[in-house]
């Protein structure tokens, strides 16, 4: 990567030159290259330039969605990091929390079949056992996230926000071709850096296509794939019972299947089998398809009953609103 | 692999991508990727980089063939991925293999090296699986081949590849490229010529 003014091969990508395709996404947020970043990094902390640094990092997320993306890699939150490493000197860095997952998904006669297991863990403990991976992209299609759950969250938001943009201005519903572009143009852009190992499945004017984009920015289409840490043990699930052109209900039984083989073979998948399956006329998201068989229930009970602690006295002050003004305003409909 | 014979080129390659060498992550991929009509690239290397790499060129070789109202030249598309990979070296690990077919010259084969390297050949082989076919390809290309004397040729040289490497294999695509147009052909694993390999 290279540190000085030289524009980059994926700064290039991002210019509104180069690639035509960038300016249609029409709006994924600038992300500026400072080459003052690096500098202000090493000056000493002060109070004010802590906090201010703290809120312009994400103040640069909040710009015109309406602009194409800048080249380069974006350091506005360096200062912040660096800060937050000298608040947290002697204790180790908050781990981020990833998703050691088994996500799958399998195309079907009439569409696409995407499944994910819900467990989400930090290090070693499982930090949300109910985790949604499969993120909703658009009516017509989903994408389920592995790696770096922040990663894959704000990716698959990222996507779904520029897709909609897309199909206001443009007046048509996006392909899922599109999207894999999207994906894999944002990806390459910041050389793996962004964990987000993704699996997209829809369903378009032309059919149900299945794809798979990498935290590199590569992408492949199959007719099945899996992702995650669960991978090889869903895969091997799939491998064998693929068909093409399998029903409906044959095909999600397949999918739990593959999933399962992630949540009992792989430590970093378990708790329950999201579905999700994607046809031209409708969506199904079954959250869950498949509860874990493995909870606990509530040992004690945690409600307490109206008394048990003490009412003193009560005081009951009623808000009165005054009507300032009443105000009718036409919307234009024709 | 590109080889040229009487009237187009062929150009083949695996299907197989690997993770660090250890898993394949996918079976079937297509190295092989149009960038226009009359014109194949070859991927080798890292997966991202040359399908970034690509994109980028197929955009760049359209936007050339409207401005000069005329199909491209293959020494086009061959430049301008040569003109990526070496002006991007530090970042980029991707090389290509660009054979097509033009009004001017006719079947012509070029390969762009990791570095930026272009040269022409009547026929070239590159990726790790090459090593092991030098030899064969130097002892049976003749020029002037017929065109199933070509995909003989092609398809012998991708299965002995495949079957001493062990990061290349699946099926083998195949692209028959001439004046009339681009023909795809696939074989799979189980259909490719055996060379003692029971």
């Amino acid at each position: 990567m290279q540190l000085n003014g030289c524009r980059s091969f994926r700064s290039m990508l991002g210019s509104p030159d180069i690639s035509l395709a960038n300016n249609a996404y029409w709006g994924i947020p600038s992300r500026r290259w400072d080459a003052n970043a690096w500098k202000r990094q090493s000056s000493s902390a002060e109070q004010l330039p802590v906090l201010m640094s703290l809120f312009g990092g994400e103040m640069s997320l909040l710009r015109s969605p309406l602009q194409p993306p800048s080249p380069g890699f974006s350091f506005d939150l360096t200062e912040r990091n660096a800060v937050l490493g000298r608040l947290l000197e002697g204790s180790p860095p908050p781990r981020p929390v990833k998703t050691g997952t088994t996500i799958s998904g399998m195309v079907f006669r009439d569409g696409v079949v995407l499944g994910a297991d819900t467990r989400a863990t930090s290090g070693d403990v499982v930090a949300d056992k109910m985790c949604a991976k499969i993120h909703r992209i658009s009516a017509n299609m989903y994408c389920c996230g592995a790696g770096t759950a922040a990663d894959t969250q704000k990716t698959t938001d990222l996507l779904a926000s520029n897709l909609a943009l897309f199909s206001l201005n443009s007046q048509r519903a996006p392909r899922v071709l599109m999207a894999a572009s999207i994906l894999q143009d944002t990806l390459y852009r910041y050389g793996g850096q962004i964990g987000a190992h993704l699996i997209l499945g829809g369903v378009d004017y032309s059919g149900a296509h299945l794809y798979t984009v990498g935290p590199y920015g590569s992408v492949d289409k199959l007719p099945f794939v899996s992702m995650g840490s669960g991978s090889m043990a869903a895969l091997g699930i799939l491998e064998d019972r693929y068909k093409p052109n399998m029903e409906v209900e044959e095909a999600k039984v397949l999918v739990r299947d593959s999933v399962q083989a992630g949540i009992m073979g792989d430590l970093g998948s378990g708790s329950n089998v999201d579905l999700c399956v994607i046809t031209a006329q409708a969506v199904d998201y079954i959250r869950p398809y498949q509860e874990s068989q493995y909870t606990n229930g509530r040992n004690r009970k945690y409600k307490y009953p109206p008394g048990t602690t003490a009412l003193l006295s009560e005081k009951v002050v009623p808000l009165r609103m005054e009507l300032v003004t009443e105000a009718v305003q036409r919307m234009e409909t024709h | 692999m590109a080889v040229t014979f009487d009237g187009g080129v062929i150009i083949g390659s695996d299907s197989r991508a690997t993770r660090g060498g250890e898993e394949v992550s996918s079976k079937t991929i297509n190295k092989l990727v149009q960038v226009h009509q009359r014109i194949f690239c070859c991927m080798a290397g890292s997966l991202a980089d040359a399908q970034a790499v690509l994109k980028t060129a197929s955009f760049q070789l359209n936007l050339h063939s409207v401005q000069m109202e005329a199909p491209p030249r293959v020494i086009a598309a061959a430049s301008l991925l040569r003109k990526l990979c070496y002006h991007n070296k530090d970042e980029l690990q991707a090389g290509f293999i660009t054979a097509g077919w033009d009004p001017q010259k006719g079947p012509q084969v070029y390969v762009v090296s990791l570095g930026g390297m272009l040269i022409s050949q009547p026929f070239t082989i590159a990726g790790s699986g090459s090593t092991y076919i030098y030899g064969y390809t130097d002892a049976k290309y003749r020029p002037h081949m017929t065109r199933e004397e070509g995909l003989q040729f092609v398809t012998n040289a991708l299965a002995l590849a495949m079957g001493r490497d062990n990061v290349s294999g699946g099926v083998a695509h195949l692209v028959v490229i001439t004046e009339e147009g681009a023909e795809h052909v696939v074989i799979p694993g189980n259909k490719l010529p055996k060379f003692h390999d029971e």
